[in-house]
């Protein structure tokens, strides 16, 4: 696996060589500092944990500050860990948007825009009601029947109805790599990322 | 370095051909290519402009013509490489950048001022 943790800039479009339109996001991926290296022997699993995205020092526990100082790095706002790292990485390595090439596939994982509370027809697709007559009155987007009646005389668990939606983790598979710009730290990806502009995203290739 | 100078370093990639100007009312003619297979021939598209969206290299805009009765719109991307040229045939006088309004009209209500030169 090879992964990053980045920042949602924001979305455009590019031409491919057909002249087709394609849809792609911009992100600003890395570079990110390897803050830690668990091992089998000390943590009972391999993994790297990467750091991104620059933090005020003040805003900083001392036990972060002590953390961040064993990577000889500055304190960072984002850290998640990566398992089975294809390469090797040092404590303490930089590790830049040159994991990734163009034309591979890519998932990026984010937290998806909230939505507050809604009711189930943006929540879950239900259709709502789409009669007029029928004796239907104000009530188009009504749920519906949420079951039986005296058997089983309740409502089963995890009937859907309407509630906060949004503002989960979300992950979007399999997302083309169109261009990297590696002075700049870019990666383009087609299509959709999941969260709002400058949200942190974590772009990861199983392979 | 901002969000827009990022998203502008991708954009930049995209070349934008030389187009007369033109505006929502105005009637243009827009050549195309169009791929059949692996022939490639031009197609002209003549209608009135409803509106320019966008910005930049990922601007659009939507011209609509009545074929047959039937009212037909495109939405061109400004730089959609299959856009070999666009005339404009007619500068009209409208109060809005939008004019959705114009869907609505049929035969002699849907026409529209041309501008004196």
């Amino acid at each position: 696996m090879s992964g990053i943790i980045g920042k949602k800039i924001g979305m455009t479009s590019v031409y491919d060589e057909n002249g087709k339109n394609i849809p792609c996001t911009v992100i600003e991926a890395g570079p990110c500092v390897v803050s830690q290296v668990r091992t089998i022997e000390k943590d009972g699993y391999s993994a790297i944990q990467l750091a991104y995205g620059d933090k005020k020092e003040k805003h900083t526990t001392k036990a972060m500050k002590g953390h961040f100082a064993a990577a000889k790095s500055t304190p960072k706002k984002v850290v998640a860990e990566f398992t089975r790292f294809r390469d090797k990485r040092a404590h303490g390595e930089i590790v830049t948007v040159e994991v990734f090439s163009e034309g591979e596939f890519v998932d990026v994982v984010g937290t998806s825009k909230g939505k507050g509370f809604q009711g189930v027809v943006k929540r879950y697709n239900f259709r709502g009601v789409n009669d007029a007559t029928h004796g239907q009155h104000n009530r188009l987007r009504a749920p519906g029947s949420l079951g039986a009646s005296s058997y089983p005389s309740r409502v089963f668990k995890g009937m859907r109805m309407a509630g906060r939606t949004g503002g989960n983790r979300v992950k979007m598979i399999n997302l083309k790599v169109i261009k990297i710009i590696p002075e700049k730290n870019l990666l383009v990806v087609k299509g959709a990322v999941p969260g709002p502009n400058n949200s942190y995203v974590i772009v990861e290739r199983w392979n | 370095m901002s969000k827009q100078e990022l998203i502008q370093l991708i954009e930049d990639g995209i070349e934008v051909k030389e187009f007369p100007q033109f505006k929502a009312g105005d009637t243009i003619t827009v050549t195309y290519k169009i791929k059949e297979g692996n022939k490639e021939r031009l197609q002209k598209f003549q209608g009135v402009v409803l509106q320019r969206a966008g910005s930049g290299p990922t601007a659009t805009f939507t011209v609509r013509k009545i074929s047959g009765n039937v009212g037909v719109e495109r939405i061109f991307p400004i730089a959609s490489p299959f856009i070999e040229e666009i005339v404009v045939n007619k500068v009209g006088v409208v109060r809005r950048a939008r004019i959705f309004y114009f869907r609505n009209l049929r035969g002699k209500k849907a026409r529209i001022r041309e501008k004196r030169r």
